[in-house]
């Protein structure tokens, strides 16, 4: 395995624009160019090419999430790993088959460094009429020549309550009136209020929202939020159409509750990527994802989901040692 | 309903205490067990009134699967809890009590022995896909007319019920 370690993340300008328009750009030894149809990832020895959508897509999730938990894998052969103030990017590191020949390559950068350049490449190469987090019935596409941006649609963060959605000086309940409609599969979702009766003095605690009617309001796909924290138990709210634009493997333990209609998931082993099941979830079903696996899901409909974490920083060492099993109970 | 721009019906599925269809593990190489799969629903279905069956544990922390039917005991925890209606509607009231229902750092919820003395905070009726909060220290009761399906995101304790081998995809 080839295996290259920063202290100091070697972040290259980018260069001027190809002659499709787009700026290249490198860290490290990795070197991204896109052309009118894909990003191509150049690494010493070799090069590896994504489709443009499923590249775009990916990485805007891997910027707002913050690298997220654990792996993020672009598709079979390209990711990341979170190592917490450090990010891994890989080449064939989780593909049997680059395994065994030791054809892997990974790279490790300070995260703030691979940071500034994926955030970057996803403003230069985004074209104006594609969202990356919108349903593919929802935008434009992403293909061709360089032509204008979409600010506004990569710059997303992943949206957070610290205690719960829609308490006061909390995460924002959406709204028709910061522009937030009822997307167009929810449009059956009822929009009623819950009926609130405080005592006097007791209006920040006598406190409840419509989660689904917020749910229903998300313009993202694939996209979670959290909206309940419970110390470090987080409930995630997302809402999902299409396919998961990346195969994440967790490096911990998290669950799904699936609020809504049905997700069909491809659970691999996490490694070697070797099929381990298909999880069918349908609503009011609630499943375990083991921290031993990778997963991708498949929504035929939009559909609503939390994911439920737990944001407890210690336990990826503690799945890596051992000392937790990959399994949340034991029966 | 129509949805005007594609012209195609619209049907956003949500499960209910009587109408659900389950899913489950479909294994090529794994023990279903390790997803620990439920089904809210159908725990809820076999479930006494405010049984808290834990559906989800994620170390110390719970989700617990509650069917709402009739008068709760009071409950109290030393932490934030969350309450997610999946079918029905019930009623949350809430007790600031005069003094602390629970012992400090103690983790779970903990059933009273009754109404606590104290000030009333107030109360909320909620239904399906209504999200409440359920403060740190205050006591609460739920009360439903007719069954009901909550599902609490709260830490392991005193009443959280594990019976994972019965609710659980075995095979």
């Amino acid at each position: 395995m080839i295996r290259e370690n920063f202290n100091v993340s070697t972040v290259v300008p980018p260069q001027l624009r190809n002659k499709q328009g787009y700026q290249n750009f490198q860290i490290g030894q990795f070197r991204f160019e896109r052309d009118e149809y894909f990003a191509q990832i150049l690494y010493p020895g070799n090069r590896h090419i994504v489709p443009i959508e499923t590249f775009l897509r990916a990485l805007a999730r891997d910027v707002a999430w913050g690298f997220f938990y654990g792996t993020v894998s672009f598709d079979a052969i390209f990711g990341t790993i979170n190592r917490y103030g450090t990010v891994e990017m890989f080449i064939g590191l989780h593909n049997a088959a680059y395994r065994s020949a030791h054809k892997e390559y990974v790279e490790t950068f300070a995260s703030k460094d691979l940071r500034r350049v994926f955030d970057s490449m996803l403003a230069d190469w985004t074209n104006q009429e594609f969202d990356p987090f919108a349903a593919p019935g929802e935008t434009g596409t992403p293909y061709g020549r360089k032509h204008g941006d979409n600010l506004k649609a990569v710059d997303r963060e992943r949206s957070a309550a610290k205690r719960m959605v829609g308490l006061p000086g909390d995460l924002k309940i959406r709204a028709g009136s910061d522009g937030l409609e009822v997307n167009r599969s929810f449009a059956d979702v009822p929009q009623d209020q819950p009926e609130l009766h405080p005592e006097p003095g007791f209006e920040d605690q006598v406190r409840a929202v419509n989660l689904f009617a917020h749910m229903s309001r998300s313009d993202t796909t694939w996209n979670p939020s959290v909206v309940s924290v419970v110390q470090d138990s987080l409930l995630c709210a997302t809402t999902e159409e299409y396919v998961l634009p990346i195969i994440h493997g967790n490096d911990r333990v998290e669950w799904l509750v699936q609020l809504s209609d049905e997700i069909i998931w491809d659970i691999e082993d996490k490694i070697t990527g070797m099929p381990a099941c298909k999880l069918v979830m349908k609503a009011g079903d609630v499943a375990a994802l083991p921290a031993d696996i990778r997963h991708r899901g498949y929504a035929p409909k939009r559909s609503m989901v939390l994911v439920w974490e737990n944001n407890d920083g210690t336990l990826p060492h503690r799945h890596a040692v051992g000392e937790l099993t990959p399994y949340p109970v034991v029966f | 309903m129509r949805d005007a721009r594609k012209g195609h019906c619209v049907e956003t599925v949500f499960g209910s205490l009587w109408k659900y269809t389950k899913g489950g593990v479909q294994s090529i190489s794994v023990n279903p067990k390790h997803y620990a799969f439920s089904n809210v629903f159908e725990v809820v279905s076999q479930s006494k009134p405010y049984e808290r069956v834990a559906v989800g544990k994620n170390l110390k922390y719970v989700l617990e699967a509650v069917r709402s039917e009739g008068e709760s005991p009071w409950y109290a925890a030393d932490h934030d809890e969350a309450a997610l209606i999946m079918d029905g509607e019930v009623e949350v009231h809430l007790i600031q009590p005069d003094k602390p229902a629970v012992p400090l750092g103690k983790e779970g919820a903990v059933k009273l022995a009754g109404e606590p003395k104290g000030k009333k905070m107030g109360w909320m009726k909620i239904r399906r896909g209504h999200l409440a909060l359920l403060p740190k220290g205050a006591a609460y009761q739920f009360r439903g007319a007719a069954p009901g399906v909550v599902l609490l995101q709260s830490m392991q304790g005193d009443c959280t019920v594990e019976k994972w081998a019965q609710i659980c995809q075995l095979r």
